[in-house]
């Protein structure tokens, strides 16, 4: 005993008992998941959540493989940002960085987008004329924004002078967004909220922008001055029930106000009026400050293709993918990850985050020649804020049934300090983390 | 969430923090851990002077630390909601009571040398 604390006194010898330590802790470690070494060629469309994702697992486990991925975009967005964005939470760079640094080595990045899929002929067109033959073909290029189909409606009066808010656009857009609604905020007047009737990326979005919206009036001073109506598009304002009573009960609190099945259709940025389709027929209301989420749907080179559903969501083109494996149903050598799916629920990042071990799991079962394990189960999450501060964990699969990631220690429809630590710190460090391919 | 898996874990620690930053923090820690082991072993017994003082800094780093948290996420009191809240507010006020107060143990006796005799 005394010879070992003698060992531990001196410096010398406390050093190297302690880097013996260390070392024998490091060398239990974790067993990397077997590589497997094929020939295939693999395209992945899209170079986004999804994309730089997949790209970066595939290399890491499939030796010999040819990847190309397609997207011309050179920035990468941080979506989930947008929302923080929008309220003056964070500066537009949050939610920037470049494609480039989320890429593998050793895959051919092609700077163009896709002009043309053919699924029978397995090539794929892109824009610049190149034409790439694959033998498994990985679809993950998001949705479009279909401004145009609001009327009166242009990208370009985004800002303070109008009073209009479009933080899906671009976090430039997010950006304008917030001057938009920091003056509206202090300014006062009528705010209109709401979202399109179509599929969306995070159903959740619209009403945290109410939520925070009302918050930040609040925190100013100004509530009284302000109104707050929130436009549901459905008979609710979540399509989970459990989730929409809450959601109601907040803004009942809240003093927020929500109308059904009122759908944006049009705007008049001079008189600063919004028409609504009801099933009473057009409203128009007049408005100071208006958030636009428009109608969304999959870019049309998809829709070109033959990969969308033929008798469903037939006017927004979501591919037609089995629900649980995400391999096309009519195409066997074609997945889909991400907002493109054509599937119940999940346009969110943490469901892309589900996709992704689900389509490796299939693709590299089928390179083997064998049926993969891993099932989809809807998993969406939304960490739903409802003020600067706090947030609500919304989590739920295709049963409508909520499944908490911490269960026991995070309650899911409580409104807590801890949700929105996640929101602010850990969250865009565990979508980074997932688009290296170690989350 | 997948799977929470220590690699998972480290993984959302190195880019909160970027890769640098976060390994540096932990072999600050870990330095700091090791010096005042090192410190206890060389001294054979702990001086209960320092200690007082490093005690008395315990206040301190709860507080600062809770500040720091609240500061830089943007958040204050009024946003504690559930227990699991308190939890962690308990668990970052700890946290910052004992390191800073490990610090202030360990900057003592490594500036002012061995304790030979107490007074």
């Amino acid at each position: 005993m005394t010879d070992l604390s003698k060992i531990a006194a001196s410096r010398r010898g406390f050093l190297a008992l302690a880097a013996g330590s260390a070392a024998l802790a490091a060398g239990s470690g974790m067993a990397p998941a077997q590589t497997v070494r094929t020939g295939a060629r693999i395209v992945i469309l899209g170079a986004g959540a999804g994309g730089a994702a997949i790209a970066n697992r595939l290399s890491e486990r499939l030796s010999g493989a040819s990847i190309t991925i397609v997207d011309g975009r050179a920035e990468h967005y941080y979506q989930p940002g947008f929302t923080l964005v929008a309220t003056g939470l964070k500066p537009a760079r949050y939610a920037t960085s470049s494609t480039g640094e989320w890429l593998p080595r050793g895959i051919n990045w092609v700077r163009e987008y896709a002009a043309e899929i053919d699924p029978e002929a397995n090539r794929v067109t892109t824009t610049g004329g190149q034409r790439l033959d694959y033998d498994f073909l990985i679809v993950a290029t998001g949705l479009t924004l279909d401004w145009d189909a609001i009327e009166g409606f242009s990208l370009d009066l985004v800002g303070a002078q109008h009073g209009i808010s479009a933080h899906y656009a671009s976090p430039e857009h997010a950006a304008r967004s917030w001057q938009a609604l920091d003056a509206f905020t202090s300014r006062g007047g009528i705010g209109m909220f709401g979202r399109p009737a179509t599929e969306m990326k995070c159903a959740g979005a619209p009403v945290k922008l109410c939520l925070l919206a009302e918050d930040i009036a609040t925190t100013k001073g100004n509530r009284d001055r302000c109104q707050f109506v929130y436009n549901a598009q459905a008979p609710n304002l979540f399509g989970v029930p459990v989730i929409h009573h809450r959601v109601r009960q907040i803004m009942d609190e809240r003093d927020i106000s929500y109308r059904y099945q009122h759908v944006l259709k049009a705007i008049d940025p001079g008189a600063k009026t919004a028409t609504y389709t009801t099933p009473d027929g057009d409203k128009t209301d007049r408005w100071d400050f208006i958030n636009v989420v428009p109608p969304q749907r999959a870019p049309q080179v998809i829709r070109d293709s033959g990969l969308s559903w033929a008798d469903r969501w037939t006017d927004q083109g979501w591919i037609e993918v089995d629900m649980h494996t995400l391999r096309h149903a009519r195409y066997a050598n074609v997945f889909g990850i991400g907002d493109i799916n054509g599937v119940p629920k999940g346009k969110t990042a943490a469901s892309v985050k589900w996709h992704l071990p689900v389509v490796e799991d299939h693709l590299i079962a089928q390179i083997q020649g064998r049926e993969g394990t891993r099932s989809f189960n809807g998993y969406t999450s939304c960490p739903l804020i409802t003020r600067v501060g706090r947030a609500m964990l919304v989590e739920f699969d295709y049963k409508d049934n909520l499944t908490p990631s911490f269960p026991g220690i995070i309650a899911p429809l409580e409104e807590l300090w801890i949700s929105w630590l996640m929101k602010e710190v850990a969250l865009k460090a565990t979508y980074n983390a997932m688009l290296r391919g170690r989350a | 969430m997948e799977e929470m898996t220590l690699g998972t874990l480290i993984a959302v620690f190195e880019e909160m923090f970027g890769r640098v930053l976060w390994w540096a923090l932990v072999a600050a820690a870990v330095v700091v851990t090791l010096a005042w082991l090192y410190v206890l072993i060389r001294d054979r017994r702990v001086s209960w002077r320092k200690f007082l003082l490093a005690q008395l800094s315990m206040p301190v780093g709860a507080v600062g630390a809770v500040w720091f948290v609240m500061w830089i996420t943007n958040s204050g009191m009024r946003d504690i909601g559930g227990p699991i809240d308190w939890i962690v507010l308990l668990g970052v006020a700890v946290a910052g009571a004992i390191g800073l107060a490990m610090l202030v143990y360990v900057a003592q006796s490594l500036l002012r040398g061995r304790v030979t005799s107490e007074t």
